[in-house]
């Protein structure tokens, strides 16, 4: 199958090995990945901060760059969420490819760490993606899934709310940090880099804390490291 | 209707610590008499049936003409009937009908003994909204005794309400 | 009137929230009240098969009723004339507070009791009737907790929410006359107010109330209530008065089936709340012998004209979206400065003033938009989509406007776009050389960046971005 990426701005600049990731479960499937370039950003920043006119811009250059793609793929939940709403693109969170239209939840991963996942609010809620990236951890090869308290809790990002409200953002990340602290898992995985990064950042000042990781990371792991 | 709304309205109601007691017409005049042996005085509204109160041994009051100050004396009760009653919610439906009289009736006095008969029992609100004689009449849907969660989250049965609610059910007709 | 309507937030809500953030006592107080709540409610929606069908078909009826406002607020007020009651229509909260305080001042009394109302602390009855030296009691025990205290509601259904039962039985001591118990059991804090609000309940000439619904058909007023003290004053003063939002209509009396099933599951977690009155004009010799009924407008119709706002006039003001909130859970309702805190707050109280009022504006950045109030309301309001709508349409700092407005400019272009990548990978290396000991990551950064690694350290952006590794392994 012919699988076009949205690989999203923010793993663009600051996590391009989500992205590889992705490229590498998927081509290791046996699909095609391509990655149109003329893509940037969703819009969703814009819209969520207040500023409708340039989102509705970005979201038609994305409309327009994935021109002609009859699937797409991300993988960040809160972008396919807003495409979902404000374009007409055939787009997929990674999990929903996976295991609905390709009908898989054994990627042929491995990767030997006690891992806890956090379930992202829009993944959770918006777009429904249930246990999916859960059972596609669930077929790694000697992964030690541990339950993470309160899951549906809000980490605090919230886009530009970790800004305007930072003193409630921290409080809630404060939270979510200790939950995942208590797991005593060695990773924290989550379908979106934006939430990854704020709750990261977060682990990273507690010593012997969970380090953040994309699941498709994980995916694409085959061996003690993340990534290919 | 059927026995399986008595018995769901039956343990609806016990859920909410509302006394249930089940009992056939025959056992019903000295059911009552039991359950108000500690009443100063007993509450009748007009149309209460005689049989209700034959055993009863206890000072009777009308309750066409008392006052609220007069319904307040210490250790009253009131016995009533009621319109409907709901068996998802357990809820007691009195629209001021025979045998139930004014909403100050079952309100100001400490114990309230309602009498239900199964074939007043509809299913759930729904049904009950339909089902209603007449909606513009006084209502009051009564679910188990007055409480309040108030204070960090702990229910208390009875803050200005009857304290104690006692339901009397009767079975179906054969 | 000079006086600020008790729904204007006279602090941002930034400033207010990490004011509240710091009171550990009312961290654990919220923290544990919300979260017996959500459970509660779980267990009981869980009960209910066709729930999501149900949210459904009252949001229908809701939207229908907003599309009818005039309509059925004329056909409301022809109905409960007819059996008896006095309409008043009033357009705003100093039009309510002048009818409702002429009625009262009419009957001679200078005190009178009060069921909890929202509708009423919106427009600050209270302190309108005081002003005209009338005494109005609290009788829900929240509420005269709150009362008591000198203090404001922070939360819908359980305005004392942050107060625990030390608290409470300190300021009985201090404030309730003839208190005296040393226990802080809450059965003994609510047989305290049962002795106290009696005395005040057969005195009371005239009750003021509100109503969860009204029924358009008949003219029927709706009272939820748990206590009773909804029914003392329903049933006991000669003189009734309702302050009614006109969003509370239904048009049909068939209607209540729903909503009634809606209403106390979401709200206190309930298959049915222990009291529910419904009353239509006044009944000869059951209860009040004068009823008024003082339909309110105070902004909704102007809300009704806003196609994506308008939703919020659905609710029913259960409160379940505020103990699902993470933000309310952490800094409770007077953050929000109105009587609609968490959710439904923030976008219903911008939307009753104008986002120009005091720092109302504030309130609808107030969100992560997680989503958790839109997953619970019984009326399917979709909280986030209005947050969102209110940003959108709200003022906004310009030199925000202007970064928002070069960042798109730069990403819809891909010259532009893929030339700040190289900027900004160009403008990381030094400090990903200098923050390798933190694994790459920016433990402090200048203003505005600041508020980001006052919580936590910042990623940097990466040694080669994503377009630049797929050009080089893959477009050749
Ligand atoms: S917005 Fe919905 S959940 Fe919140 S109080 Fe209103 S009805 Fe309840």
């Amino acid at each position: 199958m012919r699988i076009a990426l949205f690989v999203t701005c923010l793993n663009d600049a600051f996590f391009p090995r989500v992205g590889i990731a992705t490229v590498t479960v998927l081509e290791r499937l046996g699909h095609t990945v391509t990655f149109p370039a003329g893509q940037s950003c969703c819009g969703q920043l814009h819209a969520n901060t207040g500023y409708p006119d340039p989102a509705r811009v970005l979201e038609r250059s994305t409309e327009a760059a994935f021109a002609g793609h009859d699937v797409v793929v991300s993988p960040s939940g809160s972008c396919v969420a807003h495409l979902r709403a404000h374009t007409r693109l055939p787009v997929h969170e990674l999990s929903e490819l996976l295991v609905d239209v390709l009908a898989v939840t054994d990627v042929g991963a491995r990767f030997p760490h006690r891992v806890t996942y956090h379930p992202t609010c829009h993944g959770l809620r918006m777009l429904r993606l249930g246990d999916r990236p859960r059972r596609l951890l669930g077929a790694v090869r000697d992964l030690e899934l541990l339950d993470l308290p309160e899951p549906e809790q809000c980490c605090g990002f919230g886009g530009t709310f970790a800004l305007k409200n930072a003193a409630v953002s921290g409080a809630m990340l404060d939270d979510k940090c200790a939950h995942a602290v208590a797991t005593g898992a060695d990773y924290l995985a989550a379908a979106d880099s934006s939430c990854l990064a704020h709750i990261g950042g977060g682990l990273a000042r507690r010593p012997g804390a969970p380090r953040p990781v994309h699941y498709a990371e994980i995916l694409a792991a085959t061996g003690p490291g993340t990534g290919p | 209707m059927t026995p399986e709304l008595s018995a769901l309205f039956a343990a609806r109601a016990g859920d909410y610590r509302a006394g249930v007691h089940p009992c056939t017409p025959a056992e019903l005049p000295d059911l009552l008499a039991t359950l108000l042996a500690g009443a100063s005085g007993v509450v009748l509204p007009a149309g209460t049936p005689p049989e209700w109160t034959a055993r009863l041994g206890r000072p009777t009051l009308s309750g066409d003409t008392l006052t609220a100050a007069q319904l307040d004396a210490p250790g009253l009760a009131v016995l009533t009937g009621c319109a409907l009653a709901v068996a998802e919610t357990g809820t007691l439906v009195l629209d001021g009908g025979v045998a139930q009289g004014r909403r100050l009736l079952t309100l100001v006095p400490d114990h309230h003994v309602c009498v239900v008969r199964a074939a007043q029992i509809v299913a759930d609100v729904p049904d009950l909204v339909i089902a209603l004689p007449d909606p513009t009449r006084p209502l009051t849907m009564i679910s188990g005794p007055s409480a309040t969660s108030d204070i960090e989250l702990n229910r208390v049965e009875g803050v200005h309400g009857p304290r104690r609610l006692d339901i009397v059910c009767l079975p179906p007709h054969r | 009137m000079s006086r600020q309507l008790p729904i204007v937030a006279v602090t941002p809500f930034p400033r207010a929230a990490a004011g509240a953030l710091r009171d550990a006592q009312l961290r654990a107080n919220l923290g544990r009240a919300t979260r017996t709540i959500r459970d509660k409610r779980a267990a009981v929606v869980a009960e209910v098969p066709d729930w999501d069908r149900l949210r459904d078909r009252a949001a229908r009826v809701k939207d229908d009723v907003i599309d009818r406002l005039p309509e059925l607020v004329a056909q409301f007020a022809r109905a409960a004339t007819a059996a008896g009651a006095t309409v008043h229509h009033a357009v705003d909260a100093a039009a309510a507070n002048t009818v409702v305080t002429e009625l009262v001042r009419a009957q001679g009394v200078d005190r009178v009791v009060k069921v909890k109302s929202m509708a009423t602390q919106e427009i600050g009855l209270n302190e309108a009737l005081a002003a005209a030296g009338v005494t109005a009691v609290e009788t829900d025990l929240a509420e005269l907790i709150v009362q008591l205290a000198d203090d404001t509601p922070s939360h819908i259904l359980v305005p004392a929410i942050h107060y625990n039962r030390g608290q409470i039985r300190e300021l009985f001591a201090r404030r309730m006359p003839g208190f005296h118990a040393d226990s802080d059991d809450p059965a003994v804090l609510a047989g305290a107010a049962r002795e106290y609000l009696r005395r005040t309940f057969l005195a009371a000439r005239v009750a003021i109330c509100g109503a969860n619904f009204a029924v358009a058909e008949t003219g029927s007023l709706v009272v939820v209530e748990s206590e009773g003290n909804g029914r003392m004053c329903l049933t006991l003063p000669d003189t009734l008065i309702a302050v009614v939002g006109v969003e509370k209509l239904l048009p049909r009396f068939a209607d209540l089936g729903d909503f009634l099933r809606l209403l106390p599951r979401s709200s206190t977690g309930e298959r049915m709340n222990p009291y529910t009155s419904i009353f239509t004009g006044v009944t000869p010799g059951d209860g009040p012998r004068r009823l008024h009924v003082v339909l309110l407008d105070n902004g909704r119709r102007r809300m009704a004209a806003d196609p994506v706002g308008r939703a919020a006039l659905r609710c029913i003001r259960c409160s379940a979206c505020l103990n699902v909130c993470p933000v309310y859970e952490r800094v409770g309702g007077h953050a929000y400065g109105s009587v609609y805190p968490g959710p439904i707050g923030a976008i219903l109280s911008p939307q009753l003033t104008g986002q120009d009022a005091g720092h109302n504006a504030t309130l609808p950045y107030a969100s992560t938009l997680c989503g958790a109030c839109y997953d619970v309301c019984p009326v399917k309001i979709d909280i986030p989509a209005i947050l969102v709508h209110l940003r959108q349409t709200g003022p906004k700092p310009a030199a925000e406007r202007a970064a928002m407005a070069w960042l798109a400019w730069t990403m819809r272009d891909r010259r532009r776009w893929r030339a700040a990548l190289r900027t900004a990978r160009a403008g990381g290396r030094p400090l990903r050389v200098l923050t390798r000991r933190h694994g790459g990551r920016l433990r402090r950064a200048p203003w505005p960046l600041s508020a980001w690694t006052a919580h936590r350290d910042a990623p940097l952006p990466a040694a080669e971005s994503f377009r630049d590794w797929w050009h080089r392994t893959h477009d050749s």
